[in-house]
């Protein structure tokens, strides 16, 4: 592990604290498959935003005051009288954004080429795990600038535990520290905001450990096998890395100079207010496909499932449905049987995953609208296939989907490329 | 970027081939990082910036005083920016006692050059030795050997127009930026 360094004050370093040459191992020399695609950015994308989400976190946590009578104006301050205070906000705001889409491709990717099998299964749970802390994340600091959306967003997502059996109502009055949302649980839910992104910090740190033990899947899904099918990390992806940062860049900078609020909602806007919900109440979109799949149980959904109404109402039943469809993400590595990684020799599951992406993406529209007529009829579909894909069509792939040949190595899968 | 390096490469007149590949890689390694450095230091400005006193804060950065209401030979205190503001209309037996002298050795300074009306003395009332508030303003306060303020904390005492004359303060009470914006107001700050 340890390397001798020229320079005696690194080497003294090195000695004893070997950073210097894990960094080196893990950044400079790390051997990487030489045939990732630009698809393969997104993970160090995704790990740059963190650091931008928790650097103009940290400095609107200066400005900003967790009380509801102050929390909507303070973040006013920050817009008008702050010197860039408007500019840290939006590129806070549209961060989180810019952070989901990120993340959700990523996701896709692993998905696409088998990135979840063997032995990256850990890999890919902690990944789950970091999204579950992304999203509660996002969540709580939603709520923090005390808008319309902010306050009935809060309430009706913390109301969701309501549903849990005998001890609901109790865990929505413990989140709440009250009767309904108000300053306790407002004060919390900043102090958790600041809490969280530290905790995805170290889930990440994990997450590039467990990717490090075994280096990174990529387009073939075949196994590196030697020094032939690597090239150094630096500067062969660092470049190509920075590349990918830059055309990021143009876009989240474009949202947060030109379209600010693109992302966002209007009415929150408007200062919380406890009395008045507003007319149409949605989530952020980066929720909507969850948000549908929550609304989709139908009430005689109870009647169809004779046992089920003893102990689940269709309440009850939409949120289980909501958790449950990121809780089974964690079980996708023995769902998905295949020996074969890399969609792009699976002709049949290639066709399943656009539809499922296809799927998710409709969900997300569904979820933005009003759940009532054809929307809730494609909604419940959308839903019912989501569970299908990954409980049926998945495991039944695995089974008996007949694959093409692999290539021997990732080297020749290069060389086959090259030619042709 | 691309027209950049090829100039780079063929404006390079010496060496062999090897040393003109060589030239361009470091003109563009170089050229990164450079571009790179100004590009963190650029974004890290605002970040920075965020920290300094924000319009609000700076907007109640002056304060107005009417001083029509205090008589000859009384003093009143005012905030300005957090800290204490002594402001005495003084009488015409103290703007003599504190134009007779340069005041002490330690910070000799002429009357005129610390007011800008000899009847006004306009103060921070912040001892300059370790930040004391000096007693004075109220009439049983001691006032010092020298009938202007006297710290409690260390003994050092000001003169009528503000200045050190004995003690351990290095400099004479500081002289806020004021104004006169009418007959009877000012605008410290």
């Amino acid at each position: 592990m340890a390397t001798e360094y020229k320079n005696p004050v690194l080497r003294w370093i090195d000695y004893r604290l070997p950073i210097i040459s894990m960094l080196e191992h893990s950044a400079v020399s790390y051997p990487t498959p030489k045939n990732l695609n630009y698809w393969w950015n997104f993970g160090s994308l995704a790990g740059i935003v963190l650091v931008i989400m928790i650097a103009t976190g940290v400095f609107l946590a200066m400005q900003y005051t967790p009380h509801t009578m102050m929390a909507f104006d303070s973040v006013e301050r920050i817009m008008r009288d702050v010197n860039y205070g408007w500019l840290i906000r939006y590129l806070h705001v549209n961060g989180a954004s810019m952070f989901f889409i990120i993340v959700y491709i990523h996701m896709f990717r692993g998905m696409y080429y088998g990135s979840y099998k063997e032995p990256r299964e850990l890999l890919w749970i902690i990944g789950v795990l970091i999204f579950l802390t992304m999203m509660a994340t996002a969540f709580v600091g939603y709520t923090l600038p005390w808008g319309q959306m902010s306050f009935w967003g809060a309430t009706v997502i913390t109301n969701l535990f309501s549903v849990v059996p005998f001890v609901g109502d109790w865990i929505v009055q413990w989140l709440w520290g009250g009767f309904s949302v108000d300053n306790p649980t407002l004060n919390r839910f900043f102090a958790l905001h600041y809490l969280l992104p530290f905790i995805i910090f170290a889930l990440v740190f994990l997450h590039l450990w467990a990717l490090h033990t075994h280096k990174s899947n990529n387009p073939s899904g075949v196994e590196i096998k030697g020094d032939k099918d690597t090239i150094p990390f630096h500067p062969y992806y660092t470049i190509k890395d920075s590349f990918g940062l830059g055309v990021f860049l143009l876009i989240y900078l474009g949202f947060t100079f030109f379209a600010p609020n693109f992302f966002g909602e209007p009415d929150n806007y408007i200062p919380a207010d406890p009395l008045v919900t507003p007319a149409h109440i949605v989530p952020e979109w980066y929720f909507l496909p969850f948000y549908a799949m929550l609304r989709a149980v139908p009430d005689n959904f109870i009647d169809v499932f004779g046992i089920l109404p003893i102990i689940i109402s269709a309440k009850a039943a939409g949120v289980v449905v909501m958790f449950g469809s990121i809780i089974l993400l964690i079980f996708l590595p023995w769902l998905d049987t295949s020996k074969v990684r890399s969609a792009n020799f699976r002709p049949v599951f290639k066709w399943f995953f656009w539809l499922f992406l296809l799927n998710c993406l409709m969900l997300g529209y569904v979820g933005g609208q009003p759940a009532e007529g054809a929307m809730l009829t494609i909604g419940r579909l959308c839903t019912f296939w989501y569970f299908f894909h990954l409980l049926v069509v998945v495991p039944f792939l695995g089974k008996y989907e007949r694959t093409l040949p692999l290539p021997e190595s990732i080297s020749a899968a290069v060389m086959a490329k090259e030619s042709k | 970027m691309a027209d950049h390096t090829t100039t780079a490469g063929h404006g390079a007149p010496h060496g062999s081939h090897g040393d003109e590949g060589d030239s361009r890689r470091d003109f563009l390694l170089l050229s990164t990082i450079a571009v790179g450095v100004t590009g963190a230091g650029l974004a890290a400005w605002p970040f920075i910036d965020t920290m300094n006193p924000s319009k609000d804060v700076l907007a109640l950065a002056s304060t107005e005083v009417d001083l029509s209401p205090i008589g000859e030979g009384q003093s009143i205190t005012v905030m300005w920016r957090g800290k204490p503001v002594f402001i005495r209309k003084r009488t015409p037996g103290e703007i003599a006692e504190a134009q007779k002298s340069m005041g002490g050795d330690k910070d000799p300074q002429a009357d005129d050059k610390r007011t800008k009306k000899p009847e006004w003395l306009v103060v921070i009332g912040i001892c300059t030795h370790l930040g004391c508030i000096p007693l004075g303003q109220r009439t049983g306060d001691p006032k010092g050997d020298y009938n202007g303020w006297f710290c409690p904390c260390h003994g050092s005492a000001y003169d009528t127009s503000g200045r050190i004359r004995v003690g351990p303060a290095p400099r004479n009470l500081d002289v806020p930026p004021y104004q006169f914006t009418g007959d009877t107001t000012i605008l410290i700050g």
